[in-house]
């Protein structure tokens, strides 16, 4: 991905997987991630299902709470860590989340569970949702290179606050926020 | 990169201004929060903002009464009320007191995403809305009426007297004196002005066809009427609808049209179903209705209806201090379309145009003037370019006072309007020529005047 060679505001991705995840899931992650930004992605030793973050009210987990967890890795500035997990994401606001980043920042956090066909009563379909994640992973790394979100719908900047939008947009960014990743990162400062 | 908007969030919860925040900056917002009302007016004062997003429960001030002080701060600015405890009494306060919407927390991210799109792009329509109005008002001005005469000042009195009520206005006179022009200028003149005004020439339509026209037609209400059609009182909604020359109308129709003006409302022809409408007629005349009453063909309770103010438009003969002005106003309007650059209209071609009686009005000075600069060579239109089309009035009298003033001109014009050569030429001293001139009402159209 062009993200990689224009100043090259990263160099390495680290996939943290919270909870279990298929290691075909993380894989095909992992190559999806190393295609579009042209970094090397390597996947971390699984990290149990973030309990901590677990709201009982809501049955759902916290994404900040999983995000602040993360920062505590103390990510190099050039990294970006990034959360795998099938746990239900919500922020206080919202009713659900793909996943949370900072923007701008080195961490990120993206759950499959919203992702499966199973989710909306439908038979499974692994190879669609392996395309949905990494669509949403790209999406939640491109908010931590201080992208905001995209009009065009099919850069992987677009919002989407449900799997039909995911479905329309690709994996890549459009031109508009391809130029702008290396000016808007704020990895040019090198720790 | 441009936002998409200015957002302001006020809750009292941290947490959730938090989220907000960063959610609504993600979607490309720029993004205040403030902690309380008193928080958010503060800010309100120091930044303009799209909308703000109000949580209804608050310490103090609560979200209701903040969306009612912030509509005295800037009323353009839209309010969203957020609740955590959803309830209809709550939401239907919040809407009464003129906010956009009402979202319960937590929100479906795409809910409230539309939701605060949709905001914005309502606004945005609304200001370019009324841009685009204010733009229109600017650049397409009615089309002036000329005239300084006292009869004209009393008729631009009425028009602006008139014209802001929505009172039926009768207009009067001759044909050709601009009662058309007096109707679009009462609509410029009304809070009306926006929305359509639909003329309707009445003498030029058939019983049936003008019946269709005004009131609209069913798909199959007569042969070939192929589709539904609304007529001018539904295509004039909120605007005005000009019946010109009312008096030409049957009477079958003039009740019909009592009707509509009593009742507003209109039954398309072959329907059986009343449609409410909301117009303001302006009619005109060249008849003398009062005796059309007499003779039976005008209905008496219409011609009350129709007769509610009166504008009596002058004939162009019992007017012609303003010929001068209409001449220049007319020749300037066609140098422009003809491209011709005419200037200069000659004293001796002025008193003819004074002398003649006009029966057709202002629409034929208008029509001649057009026929004259057609024919003139530039920069001056003379009286031989109106004396090939434009006969003089028949059996004018020719009296001494008549022939001395044509010659007095005659020779002004030979010597190029230098009144000292014509005073030698005449014989007379230059004073006599001079207050001759100004007996005659003589005066020079130039360059400067034109």
């Amino acid at each position: 991905m062009e993200a990689g060679h224009c100043g090259r505001p990263v160099n390495l991705v680290q996939l943290l997987p919270f909870g279990p995840a298929a290691a075909e899931t993380l894989s095909e992650l992992r190559a999806g991630l190393e295609r579009e930004f042209a970094v090397p992605c390597e996947i971390l030793p699984p990290e149990p299902e973030p309990a901590f973050a677990f709201n009982l009210t809501r049955q759902q987990y916290s994404s900040t709470e999983i995000l602040a967890a993360m920062l505590k890795r103390n990510t190099p500035a050039k990294w970006r860590l990034l959360g795998v997990t099938p746990v239900d994401l919500y922020i206080p606001i919202l009713t659900f989340v793909f996943g949370e980043a900072q923007l701008p920042g080195t961490c990120a956090v993206v759950s499959s569970h919203r992702l499966s066909q199973e989710f909306y009563g439908l038979p499974a379909d692994p190879r669609l949702q392996h395309e949905r994640l990494l669509k949403e992973a790209v999406h939640e790394l491109g908010h931590t290179l201080n992208l905001s979100h995209c009009e065009d719908y099919q850069c992987a900047m677009a919002p989407s606050h449900g799997v039909e939008w995911i479905d329309l947009k690709t994996s890549s960014f459009c031109g508009t926020c391809r130029t702008l990743v290396p000016t808007r990162s704020i990895l040019n400062a090198s720790r | 990169m441009a936002t998409k908007g200015n957002l302001l969030v006020v809750d009292d919860e941290l947490i959730v201004r938090d989220s907000l925040d960063k959610w609504f900056r993600e979607e490309g917002y720029d993004v205040t929060v403030a902690e309380s009302a008193q928080d958010a007016l503060t800010k309100m004062a120091a930044k303009r903002f799209d909308l703000a997003l109000v949580d209804i429960k608050m310490p103090g001030t609560d979200g209701v009464e903040l969306q009612r002080r912030m509509r005295e701060i800037d009323p353009e600015m839209l309010v969203i009320i957020m609740t955590g405890y959803a309830s209809v009494d709550t939401a239907v306060a919040a809407l009464k007191n003129g906010a956009y919407d009402y979202v319960s927390k937590p929100f479906d991210p795409d809910d409230i995403a539309h939701s605060v799109h949709n905001a914005i792009s309502h606004k945005r329509a609304e200001q370019e809305n009324v841009r685009l109005r204010e733009t229109v008002a600017s650049v397409v001005r009615p089309q002036e009426i000329v005239g300084q005469s006292a009869a004209m000042v009393r008729v631009f009195e009425a028009i602006q007297t008139v014209g802001p009520t929505d009172a039926t206005v009768l207009i009067t006179g001759e044909s050709g004196t601009g009662k058309e022009l007096c109707a679009r200028a009462i609509h410029a003149a009304s809070p009306r002005h926006y929305n359509p005004l639909v003329v309707i020439h009445c003498g030029a339509l058939a019983e049936t066809l003008l019946e269709s026209e005004l009131f609209g037609h069913e798909k199959g209400a007569f042969t070939g009427a192929q589709y539904r059609k609304k007529g001018s009182f539904e295509v004039a909604e909120g605007g005005s609808v000009f019946l010109d020359e009312v008096g030409d109308i049957s009477l079958k129709t003039q009740t019909d049209l009592l009707r509509v003006l009593q009742e507003r409302e209109i039954t398309r022809v072959g329907s059986t179903h009343p449609i409410q409408v909301d117009f303001r007629c302006i009619a005109a005349t060249n008849k003398k209705l009062d005796q059309l009453i007499e003779e039976g063909r005008f209905r008496p309770d219409l011609f009350y209806r129709l007769n509610v103010f009166q504008i009596q438009l002058p004939a162009l003969r019992d007017r012609k201090g303003d010929i001068p002005i209409l001449v220049e106003h007319f020749v300037r309007k066609f140098s422009a379309s003809m491209n011709k650059r005419i200037n200069r209209v000659s004293p001796t071609a002025m008193a003819l145009l004074d002398r003649y009686q006009w029966p057709g009005n202002v629409r034929e000075l208008e029509n001649a003037v057009e026929r004259a600069m057609v024919v003139a060579q530039e920069p001056e239109i003379r009286e031989g370019d109106f004396a090939l089309r434009l006969p003089l009035a028949e059996n004018q009298p020719r009296t001494l006072e008549d022939i001395e003033r044509a010659h007095i001109l005659a020779v002004l014009e030979d010597c190029k309007g230098n009144q000292t050569l014509a005073a030698e030429v005449l014989d007379i001293d230059r004073v006599t020529l001079h207050n001759k001139l100004k007996k005659y009402g003589w005066k020079r159209v130039t360059a400067d005047a034109l």
